[in-house]
Parts: C-alpha cells; structure tokens; sequence
C-alpha cells in the first residue's frame, strides 16, 4: 500500500431528481429531428456505432416529419395509429378506474409509452411473434386484438381465454403473434432468440421480436440472448424500452453511469440503435428496417426505445414517494398522443375538433367493450372460471395424482 | 446406456425433423459422454449444434424453440450445472400450458447425466431430481439401464410436456452396484443391456420390478436399483426391488401393491435426505398403506451435506448401507 492510498467507497448511482427536487434534463443530449441517417438494412452493425449513443428522431419540434426515416406512413395510417394510442390510453384509464373499484386485482398502465408497441406493431407482418412484458398491450391493440377478451382476462371471468390462472394484463395469443406473459422478468427476451433461431433452422421467413424494459436488461436472461442472437444470427428484433424507472430504481442501477442501453449490443457485435419511443413515426420507421433486417437475413437488431414511466408501475405502486411529480411533465420528448396529433394538424390533416371527435369515439368503444365484459363477470361479481379449471392444462393429460387432487378439492 | 440414449436420438431425429438437439459440446465432438456423437453429421448443423455455455440460456432458447413448434432436446452437461436454467424450467417451460391454456406449449426434453460414483466431487454428482419433482407441469424420469434409457428417451420426446431426463451417469458403461473395488461390468453381459431397434417406447408413469421379493418392498431409481439388488442377494432378505424409472408422474398402484403385500418398505437414493423424493415417498406409503406396514419405513439416502470428493464412498448410499437397512425393517 502506498501513502496516498485512501479507503475505498461503494459507488452507488442516484438519479437526478427526487421528490422535492425541480426536474432538470438539461443533461439528456437529444439531437434534432432528422438528424441521423437510415442506413441500407444489411449495414455492418460497425459502421453504426455512432447509433448507439444518438437518437433516431423524425417529428421535429413543429410537428413536421423530417430526415431519412419520414415518409414510411400514408396520412391512413396515421390516422389509424393515432387511434390505437387513444384506445389504449382510454383502455388503461377505464381499466385503472376499474381496479380502483374492486372489479379487478391489479393492472398495469401505458401512460407515454404508448407509441412504442403501436408503432411497432405495424413493422410486422402475419405469423410474426412477439415476447412482450407487460407494457406492450398496444401490440394487441393495433393488431386488431377484440377489446372485450383483454378486458375478460382483465377481469378473470367465465370468459377469460387463460380461464383464471394468470395475473391480469398477462395475455396470451399466438393468433396475434403475442406470446404469453411472463411475470418473471427477463425471461422472455432469450426464447424470443429460440423462437427466431427455429424460425431459420425451418428455413421459414417469420421473425421475433423480444422485448425488455431497462431494469430488466440486468438479468442474466438479457446477456443470454444478447449471446445466442449474435452467436446464431437469430432474426430477431430485442426492443429495450427504457422508460427511465423500474418501480423505484432509475435507470442508472441498470446500466452505471456511462454509455447506453443500445450500446450494449456493441460488444455483440449487433446493430444497436435508440430511437424516440415517443415519436409514433420515428419508432414504426426503426422497427420497419430492424424487422427487414432481420427477414432478410442480416441479423438481430438491439432497439432501444426511449420513453418515460408517465405514470405508475402498477396499481400498487406510488411513483411520488421516490420521483418529483413534475418529471412527467418535464420529459424533453414530450407526449406520444400530443405528437402525433401536432403533426397530422401540421400536415393539415387534422384539427382540434376531429381529435375531440375521435377521443370521444374511442371512449364510446371502450366503454361498450367495457359493458359487454362486465356483463359476463368480473373478479368480484358474475360468472367465474370453474375452479376446475385450475387442474386442467397442467399437463396435456392429467395424470393421476392431480386427478386425485382434484377429486379431494370436491370438482 | 450412451449408445442406447444416442440410438434414440437417431431414431427420434430421422422420424421427426422438428427434433433438434443442442447444448455445450454435442454438436462436433458429440459431447462430453459422447451421447450425441455422430448426429450433426448425420443430420446437420441446424440439427445438431453446440451452445454457448449459458445453461439458461439454452433452456430459454429451447423453450422459444418449442412455442415455435419445434421439439428440442437439449443436453446439460451436468445435472449439478442447470442451477442458472431453474427459473426457466420452472417459470416458464413447466408453466407455457396452463398459464397460456394450451395456446403455447413446451414438447422439451432436458437430458443431464445426474448422481455420484465418479469422484466428481461436489460439483459433479448431485442427484437434484426433488427440485423438479417439486414443480407443476414438469416430468420426471431417470432410466437404470440401457433398454429403459431409450424407451424411455423416446417416450419422452414423443411426450407433449416438458420432460427432465436424468441419465445416472455411473450407469453410462455399465451396471453398477456400489461395490466400487470391484472390476467394473460392461452392459454388454447384462440382459438389460440388451436394446431392441426400433422406435420402442416405454411409457412414462410405469414403474418396473427388477427383483420379485415377498419380505420387503425396496424402492429405487438409477443406480440406486442395483445397489438395492445386490443388498438383498448379499442380506438373503427377499425383497421386491421396484425401480421407479418415472418420478413424474409417479406409478402409485406399483408401489401401493407391492407395499401392502409385503408390508416392509425401504425407499433409497444418492440424493440429500431432507425433503428429498424419499420423503413424499414416504408419505404416500403412509397414506396409502398404512395399516399394512408391519414396521416403520427407512430410508437409505446421501447424506445432508455436499456431495465429497475423498469421503466419496462414505456418502454414497452402497450396499452395505442398503443392507443394513434390509435387516433392520426385517427385525422390527
């Protein structure tokens, strides 16, 4: 030991801003809309390391679409995309309100986030397969998913598709490429890989897509995929969507100090991108060309969605108690709705009075949906799964000591 | 029993070309006990491949692989290295069922060669079956012998589930009664190593009397079964040695017949005692028997520490151990 050696400290990362505290982004470097440019699809994930640490932008300020990655989506589209976010929105708030009342357990929100799986969901194609987390329901939204059957799992009643068994909001359907929800965190990330490498094996053209938040990307399941997708060249899409906390930890638990999420995939040797996740156009254009990428043959890609948690983790959780609550409002890139809306208003197809029109649509939809659900049940009150259901589909056949179990249950 | 195991694989993946194998070192070199070798030859890369060491991320792959529609059979190199792959055996394969109501399944075999006898110290010789038993939705199976271990092997594959296949790794050569100073017996001149061709199941659930006896019932698996074997040709105790061979789901009506005709029972295997298979075991004989035991139930395990690397034989439950326990349910 040498004389000037001091005593060594734990270093442990704190975010910015706790409650109390004014929010200040002033250090979030975001680069101007348009800025980086689209790269052809087989591009040497090398030659795009700078994407790493940029941010793929393309609704600027005055709600114009700009740069390389514009122009992907007809005025249609964006239409119908505007649409998806607002019934999602609608859909989480009814659903809130109906934890709030007792009709379910619990429930999980979107709140600014909900460009990144309805803009995804339209890069890809019939057969294709998701892993989602649980905030991604915006995939089964804009795949045209019935409303109705989210709510029935939502509500655990007699007509809910998983009969019970699962947590609300922990949908499955392979018929909409949604592969059923994990409450473990992580561990859908590297079967996305499996899924996309049986894919090749098959010589089939479908494609995965996984999906992990930024807390998650910590488990070992996040290098695991990172690991097999680069060693098999799985064609695969892993979406990180980094909306800055996990419950109460910031992101910077996750990741340290220096670098970034999407920078991870460096040492994998797969093209990493970040992309506005609150920008609809800027997220539909990456997935578009990572989803081709990987069709074609290229490879994974590591997309890393920059978003923030506007709301709660769940409906047990409080966010003032360990951020400011005007962080939400103070998040440099804005509302996803608010953008999309400014630039179809922009473009001069849309108006104030079309998007009061259309909320109220939506919340009519939702609100029917709504009706016809909990006419069949809800966890409180109505019709119920049996709770026979409970020993069924354990195994394809029940094996006798389950039969024997289920016989002393009394069903 | 590696010939036997590699027989099955080859007849599983001419049959059925969804079936693909993988795992640290079974592609090119055919793996470490040599269980796969010849296959990536035989069937090609896509087939049959190495992977990285990530147990759970070969786990987590196969079970994408399986929701896809494939049926991977996938290899951990020791039973004493699936620890990383625990949450996604039992969160996600045992759970894709039910939780999904069948919209998304897991057809997946996990082989690992699983016990002790080889001086593989702690890290090469546990016997973890209790913590798969212990899990809805999984199978368990661990095959004595070479005919059972591609029967079985086969069953498994064709089974829609998730089935963890132990391979009693002592066993790989030959049998193996626990008299380790002994010359070590090929299969080659034991009726049981005798494997028929063809794609012969033999189905899981079905338990096996290897020893009819009419004093004591002695349940076994793996290499367990000749130890109990040669316990009773050494006691003169005229026990019924029943091997198990499916753990999940369990024979029940085997074990209750034979318990109740004998009204004895010795439950023995490599693995740690406490909350051991030995002790559900033990309840279901209780259960299910108790008013025709004639004397309290033993059981004959490893011991509850790591498994040792000198004391080796001092842990493994021999026949001696097993003998003793023979006399002693006899006396009381």
């Amino acid at each position: 030991m040498t004389s000037d050696t001091r005593p060594l400290s734990l270093n442990v990362p704190e975010p910015g801003c706790r409650p109390g505290n004014t929010p200040d982004f002033s250090g979030f470097e975001i680069p101007r809309a348009g800025a980086v440019p689209r790269p052809p699809v087989d591009v040497d994930p090398d030659a795009i390391r700078d994407m790493a640490f940029s941010i793929v932008r393309v609704l600027n300020k005055d709600g114009e679409a700009v740069g390389d990655w514009a122009g992907a989506l007809s005025t249609e589209e964006l239409h119908e995309g505007l649409r998806h976010m607002l019934l999602l929105r609608t859909f989480d708030a009814r659903m809130l309100n109906a934890q709030r009342q007792g009709k379910t357990s619990f429930y999980m929100q979107h709140l600014g986030e909900e460009a990144v799986s309805c803009a995804f969901s339209r890069a890809l194609e019939p057969g294709d397969m998701n892993f989602p987390t649980y905030r991604q329901a915006g995939l089964l939204i804009a795949s045209g998913y019935p409303m109705v059957t989210m709510m029935n799992q939502i509500y655990s009643n007699a007509e809910d598709p998983l009969h019970g068994r699962q947590l609300p909001i922990m949908y499955s359907s392979k018929e909409h490429g949604f592969f059923t929800i994990s409450g473990n965190l992580g561990t859908q990330f590297v079967q996305s890989v499996g899924w996309a490498m049986a894919s090749a094996i098959s010589g089939d053209t479908r494609i995965a897509a996984g999906w992990i938040g930024d807390g998650s990307t910590a488990e070992n399941d996040f290098h695991a995929a990172m690991v097999f997708a680069s060693t098999y060249t799985a064609p695969v899409v892993l979406n990180i969507v980094n909306n800055q906390w996990a419950i109460s930890t910031f992101q910077g638990i996750a990741r340290g100090g220096v670098g970034t999420f999407a920078a991870r995939g460096h040492g994998f040797g797969i093209a990493s991108v970040r992309v506005d996740g609150n920008d609809y156009l800027a997220v539909h254009a990456v997935a578009k060309w990572a989803c081709e990428r990987a069709r074609r043959g290229h490879g994974p890609t590591l997309i890393e969605h920059v978003t923030y948690r506007a709301g709660g983790h769940s409906t047990s959780d409080d966010p003032s108690a360990y951020r400011s609550r005007r962080e939400a409002a103070a998040w440099p890139l804005g509302d996803p709705v608010e953008r999309l809306k400014k630039h179809l208003i922009a473009i001069g197809e849309w108006s104030e009075e079309r998007h009061a029109q259309a909320e109220a649509e939506v919340l009519d939809t939702v609100r029917a949906a709504q009706k016809e659900a909990e006419a069949i049940g809800t966890l409180s009150a109505g019709k119920v799964p049996s709770p026979r259901d409970m020993f069924e589909g354990v195994y394809e056949t029940m094996p006798p000591h389950l039969i024997r179990q289920r016989q002393e249950a009394g069903f | 029993m590696i010939e036997a195991i590699r027989e099955a694989h080859d007849v599983a993946m001419a049959a059925d070309e969804r079936v693909v194998v993988f795992g640290e070192d079974v592609g090119f070199f055919g793996g470490v006990f040599r269980c796969t070798a010849g296959l990536q030859e035989k069937y090609g890369k896509s087939r049959c491949f190495d992977a990285p060491i990530n147990e759970s991320g070969i786990v987590g792959t196969a079970i994408g692989m399986a929701a896809y529609g494939l049926k991977p059979v996938i290899e951990i190199q020791f039973a004493d290295y699936v620890y990383p792959a625990y949450d996604q055996i039992v969160s996600e394969a045992a759970r894709l069922r039910h939780r999904s109501n069948a919209d998304f399944t897991c057809p997946l075999v996990i082989r690992m060669p699983t016990g002790g006898g080889i001086f593989g110290g702690q890290t090469h010789s546990q016997s973890p079956e209790a913590l798969f038993t212990h899990v809805s939705g999984l199978k368990v199976v661990m095959p004595s012998n070479p005919r059972d271990a591609k029967g079985l092997l086969l069953a498994a594959i064709a089974d829609p589930d998730p089935v963890i296949f132990f391979e009693p790794k002592r066993l790989y050569n030959g049998p193996f009664d626990g008299h380790h100073d002994k010359p070590v017996e090929s299969w080659k001149s034991h009726p049981l190593g005798e494997v028929p061709d063809g794609d012969g199941i033999v189905p899981l659930g079905k338990a096996a009397v290897r020893r009819a006896g009419a004093e004591v019932t002695v349940l076994a698996y793996g290499t367990m079964v000749f130890v109990a074997e040669a316990a009773a040709a050494e006691t003169g105790v005229d026990a019924e040695v029943i091997d198990l061979r499916s753990l999940m789901p369990l024979d029940l009506e085997a074990i209750v017949g034979s318990v109740q005709k004998t009204g004895r029972c010795v439950i023995v295997h490599e693995a740690t005692r406490t909350s051991g298979f030995g002790a559900e075991l033990m309840a279901l004989v209780q259960e299910h028997c108790f008013y025709h035991l004639e004397a309290p139930v033993i059981r004959v395990t490893g011991w509850d520490t790591p498994y040792p690397h000198a004391q080796e034989w001092e842990y493994f439950p021999g026949p001696g151990r097993v003998g003793e326990a023979l006399k002693k349910v006899m006396e009381d």
